[in-house]
């Protein structure tokens, strides 16, 4: 037998959670005091856990390197969060929220967890309304939903394009009242380095404040890790500049098993590139797409002539132009999953047809939707045959009532008006998929260590649905972990605190800062951007949309190549302690280049195409679905789970069997 | 409630009643001032009025007089303490680009009022409270005479042309401060009629109206001497 | 293009700082302002002087981390956007930008354009929040209709972002549209309303004890904030307080 153990509760599926509830052990509140949880990261996830389990009555220490908790970067989620509350009578359940998310991971998540996540998914809105989160409502006073990729009901919420931010800042305040009440001690400003284990289980981190370059040592009972995804592995992403896989990558270092890091999604409508200089990219809400109509032109001359300025995308006719995903897939047009989206611009500009400056652009068209809806007004305001300026500007009007906000952050942006000229959109890294691999309780393999979120594996298999991060976020941290968290903390009712002062926190806080001194004392030449845009660059050449063993294998050693000359070049300027950005970005551009590597080989080893991850050997060769992604259920319907061994080369895989008892497992298509 | 004057919030609440009151009174002020432009009479009437009866002299006249000192002194209060809450000012501040320099600068307008106010208890306010209650004459006669010596004095006192161009000065600027002044109070009181269009055309009217009225009065008088 | 900056370099919070001239060449139009500054960062790096601190993290304006006082104004010349958001081609070949950072007695400089805006966070912990236990266990979220012009308007009020810029263009270094669009937000939601006396109270207090100054109502906030925070919820915060202590 593997040595994953799921804990998943054994009968029907629906049942799961409750009876496992009924059954789990609990913490007298009494008991509750004398317990400290440690939380690292206030997002969504963390936020609403740290929250949750200071209510409770637990001792919360919550971590952020931002100088706030409400900077997490689940802020920047715009479109929305699915719940199964069936408000618009559409036939929506908890079943097809599961089954949906099931499907759209590409068969390659937990049943268990995700119908748990579904079955909580309710309470979340229930429980964001509650604490003053303004969704948005329809004239009657209800909330209102909108419909989202790959799905036939309404169940999206949101509140306008600010979804993620609304959402978090209702985690915030409920953080704030634990704050005021003493229950959460908050270190904003604070970067976990490392945990620290003490007989095996997770009894602490060592905390670098951000201000002065302190080095601390926290104890607790459990740690919990909701530090977020890893997208920044590409350098350019639409993470936050300072988004890292630092915590969670530390804890695979200390035995915590990290699960499927190849899943990646990278989303279709993100603003091109326009330079080297280039810091991050921006994303736009994938509502776009149910608008607007995407294209490159057909031939390579026209192609040549908007480059160069010579034409303008307005001046092509409707047979110059070459709409690919409605050639492609007539059934769903421009509306496929976000994963075929991404690769059908990736061929097309591979082959040329990009049409900016940089050649990774493909244009995103609203005159049709203008039209339409201009004639559609003109019809319903009576106005006989209406002139083209009247259908225009009738047609503008109801676009920017969808979609003002993202055309006004577009312009500001590139500077063109979309209204006017089709936008210019490229795919870009936006969620990590992986993350560490934790079982039904959301523990990791070190006991005691629990990671949530985006930070770890579980719920969205090969690919995410959009709206489901927020989602997935809130029920970890609201509904899920401050349950499980329990079981375990049962037997620790009687430890009391946990010293600071052994020998394991003078271990680790050494590792620490020895790495510190490290970098305050190389004598190298280049600087830390230098080496974290090179691995940015092979990630996303080698690592990125689509992928092949031969440059998988190349990336490996790439990727090993540049960790060695970074570990003798790096230049870190200022001092240790002191506020030190540059020291910062040293020690997660160094985990990166590990995690990258394992990254690499996790995608190597995966030998079939499933949700965000292509591989080239492994697509459909002939019939209608000739080119498409081929899962291969036989072998590998599987998590991957990998053991720390040192070099991320050396790393040992364990196989998580998936078991697909609720759903029959289907070849995605949408042609 | 004293907790309530004692807060950010509070002391503006203050500072727009005051402001409400003092505005009050500029209207009447005007209107009894506006009528020796036409009726030497009845300006004489109502300043005997004004000045004699008991209501308005024991009761209003306090009541004024400590509007007008705590709305400066509270200006000066509030003035101070904002100065306290940035240390360090900026290197290059562009303040144009995003306020009126009527509303940045509303201290200076205020005080140039207030070395108006001086200037015109001197001319007024204190001979009269001299003749009043010091030497007891509450009749209102020039002395000797059956004549009121109201428009007397206020035509003589602007025979200096140093005067007339101080206070159509001092108007300029009292102009200035009600520009701001006037729709501010209403959002200070928690109300945001100050910012509809229609409130804030009146006040508009109302800031250049009042000033206006009294530059008038005070040229007038000064080529209009008999 | 080519840039002259003039930019506050402090050590610390400790330290007195002043004003340091850079030159940046070959700026593209299409660098955000950040980027620009990455240029000048990369620069100092490698020629082994210390770069500029300054806070940012999304750089798609929605953080509100990214803090920085543009020639005289907060985020920069442009409107509705954070400094993150600005880009270069606001600006000229030859230009000098003067760069300093949000300037308050409550937000004090901790290194070079980096300050401290905790004071933001002892504000909300007073009562910016509801007290509605996170168990998930509250009534359905359908069973109070909310109007839809309410609930528009508070998340109108909602959509601050924490920057700090009302506070550092403020002549005043008022913090009162930041406190105001809280109180707005639950002022206008009915789940706000139980504790709304004691919300306004509470926030109000720490506003004024953290040292921020009073508003003047120059309406130099609303024009300069990214989110286009209206000056109306300072109106409504007055309103509640008043309201609050009426009672």
């Amino acid at each position: 037998m593997s040595v994953l153990n799921s804990k998943v509760p054994k009968g029907p599926i629906k049942d799961k959670w409750t009876t496992y509830k009924d059954k789990i052990n609990l913490v007298n509140p009494a008991n509750k005091r004398h317990i400290d949880i440690i939380v690292v990261g206030t997002g969504l996830a963390g936020g609403s856990a740290a929250a949750t389990l200071a209510e409770l009555g637990y001792n919360v220490k919550a971590f952020c390197y931002q100088d706030s908790p409400r900077r997490a970067h689940s802020i920047a989620a715009q479109g929305g969060i699915n719940a199964a509350k069936n408000y618009q009578g559409d036939g929506d359940s908890t079943y097809r929220l599961f089954y949906d998310t099931v499907k759209g991971g590409d068969y390659r998540s937990r049943e268990a967890n995700v119908y748990r996540l579904a079955e909580v998914s309710t309470n979340i809105i229930d429980q964001c309304v509650a604490q003053g989160v303004p969704f948005a409502r329809d004239y009657g006073g209800l909330l209102d939903n909108r419909s989202f990729g790959g799905v036939l009901v309404s169940r999206t919420f949101y509140a306008k394009g600010q979804t993620g931010q609304q959402l978090l800042l209702g985690a915030y305040s409920a953080m704030n009242r634990q704050i005021a009440r003493g229950k959460i001690q908050m270190y904003n400003r604070h970067e976990m380095l490392d945990v620290v284990k003490v007989d095996g289980k997770a009894r602490g981190i060592i905390a670098r404040d951000l201000i002065t370059g302190k080095i601390e040592r926290h104890s607790a009972h459990a740690v919990v890790i909701a530090s977020g995804g890893y997208g920044n592995v590409y350098f350019l992403s639409t993470n936050a500049m300072g988004s890292n896989a630092t915590a969670a990558w530390k804890i695979h270092k200390k035995g915590a098993f990290f699960a499927n890091p190849c899943y990646t999604q990278i989303h279709p409508t993100c603003i091109p590139r326009s330079g080297d200089y280039q810091s991050k990219l921006t994303l736009m809400s994938e509502s776009l797409r149910n608008d607007g109509r995407i294209w490159v032109p057909k031939n390579m001359d026209d192609v040549m002539a908007i480059r160069e300025g010579r034409k303008k995308p307005t001046d092509l006719s409707e047979d110059e132009r070459d709409y690919y995903l409605e050639r492609r897939y007539p059934a769903f047009g421009n509306l496929v999953p976000r994963d075929v989206a991404s690769r059908a611009a990736k061929e097309r500009c591979d082959a040329g047809y990009g049409v900016n400056a940089t050649g990774e652009a493909v244009y995103l068209d609203f005159a049709a939707a203008i039209e339409r809806y201009g004639k559609e007004q003109a019809k319903i305001h009576h106005i006989e045959n209406p002139s083209k300026a009247k259908i225009t500007e009738l047609g503008e009007a109801i676009v920017e009532a969808k979609y003002g906000n993202l055309f006004q952050m577009y312009e500001k942006i590139v500077d063109q008006n979309p209204y006017k000229t089709p936008m210019m959109i490229y795919p870009a890294v936006h969620y990590t998929m992986g993350g560490v691999w934790v079982d039904y309780n959301l523990m990791t393999t070190i006991p005691g260590c629990y990671c949530i979120g985006e930070a770890n594996f579980s719920d969205h298999g090969a690919n995410r649905l959009g709206a489901s991060a927020l989602m997935q976020g809130l029920a970890d941290g609201y509904f899920v972990l401050p349950y499980t968290i329990g079981d375990y903390l049962s037997d620790d009712i009687r430890t009391g605190p946990i010293p600071t002062d052994s020998k394991e926190f003078d271990d680790v806080e050494k590792e620490v800062k020895d790495r510190i001194d490290f970098f305050m004392n190389n004598k190298g030449t280049k600087s830390v951007d230098y080496f974290h845009k090179k691995l940015g660059g092979i990630m996303w050449d080698k690592v990125g949309m689509s992928r092949n063993a031969t440059g998988l294998k190349e990336a490996m050693v790439e990727i090993k190549a540049i960790r060695e000359e970074f570990w003798k070049e790096v230049k870190v300027p200022g001092g240790a302690n002191e506020m030190n950005p540059e020291l910062e970005k040293a020690g997660r551009v160094a985990d990166f280049l590990e995690l990258g590597e394992l990254f690499a080989k996790d995608a190597l080893t995966r030998e079939e195409s499933c949700g965000g991850h292509f591989r080239e050997e492994s697509a459909e060769e002939d019939g209608p679905q000739k080119g498409e992604a081929k899962r291969n259920d036989k072998d590998f319907a599987f998590v991957s789970a990998w053991e720390y061994k040192g070099e991320p080369a050396d790393a040992v895989l364990h196989k998580e069997e998936l078991e697909f008892k609720d759903i029959e497992l289907k070849q995605r298509s949408y042609k | 409630m004293s907790g309530f004057f004692k807060s950010s919030i509070g002391r503006k609440v203050a500072m727009a009643l005051s402001a409400f009151f003092l505005m009050f009174f500029l209207i009447i002020h005007l209107a009894v001032n506006i009528t020796s432009l036409f009726s030497v009479e009845l300006f004489n009437q109502l300043s005997h009025f004004m000045g004699t009866n008991p209501l308005i002299q024991l009761a209003l006249q306090p009541v004024l007089i400590f509007g007008v000192v705590f709305h400066f002194v509270m200006g000066f209060v509030l003035e101070i303490k904002n100065k306290k809450a940035r240390q360090i000012s900026y290197a290059k501040n562009n303040g144009a680009a995003n306020s009126t320099w009527i509303s940045r600068n509303m201290i200076y307008s205020g005080l140039v009022i207030l070395a108006f106010l001086v200037l015109h208890f001197i001319d007024f306010w204190f001979p009269e409270m001299k003749v009043k209650y010091i030497e007891g004459d509450m009749t209102g006669m020039i002395a000797g005479t059956q004549e009121f010596r109201y428009f007397d004095e206020l035509q003589h006192k602007f025979l200096e042309p140093w005067r007339v161009g101080a206070y159509v000065l001092a108007f300029v600027f009292l102009a200035l401060h009600l520009l701001h002044g006037f729709t501010s109070a209403f959002q200070s009181m928690g109300s945001t009629a100050g910012r509809k269009k229609a409130l804030q055309n009146f006040g508009k009217i109302y800031a250049y109206a009042i000033p206006l009225g009294f530059i008038v009065i005070a040229v007038w008088h000064h080529f209009n001497h008999l | 293009m080519n840039l002259t900056l003039k930019i506050w370099r402090q050590k610390d919070s400790n330290t007195k700082g002043q004003m340091v001239d850079y030159k940046v060449t070959d700026i593209s139009e299409h660098m955000s302002f950040l980027e620009m500054m990455d240029v000048l960062n990369e620069q100092l790096v490698n020629s082994g002087e210390e770069p500029v601190a300054f806070d940012h993290d999304c750089r798609e304006g929605i953080c509100g981390m990214c803090s920085m006082y543009i020639n005289g104004e907060a985020h920069g010349p442009d409107r509705g956007i954070t400094t993150c958001q600005l880009h270069m081609r606001m600006f000229k070949d030859g230009d000098t930008i003067t760069i300093e950072p949000w300037r308050a007695k409550a937000f004090p400089v901790i290194k070079d354009l980096v300050v401290d805006r905790t004071a933001f966070e002892r504000i909300q912990q007073a009562g910016g929040y509801i007290s509605v236990n996170t168990s998930g266990n509250t009534q359905d979220a359908n069973a109070i209709p909310i109007s839809k012009h309410a609930a528009d308007e508070a998340m109108d009020a909602a959509a601050c972002i924490g920057c700090g810029a009302c506070v550092a263009t403020c002549k005043n270094s008022s913090a009162m549209l930041f406190v105001g669009a809280k109180v707005s937000q639950y002022a206008l939601l009915p789940q706000g309303q139980i504790e709304a006396a004691d919300r306004v109270r509470n926030m109000v207090e720490q506003m004024d004890a953290e040292g921020f100054g009073n508003c003047t109502n120059t309406g130099a906030c609303e024009v300069e904030c990214p989110k286009g925070i209206s000056l109306d919820t300072i109106a409504r915060m007055n309103r509640e307080l008043m309201k609050a202590n009426l009672k």
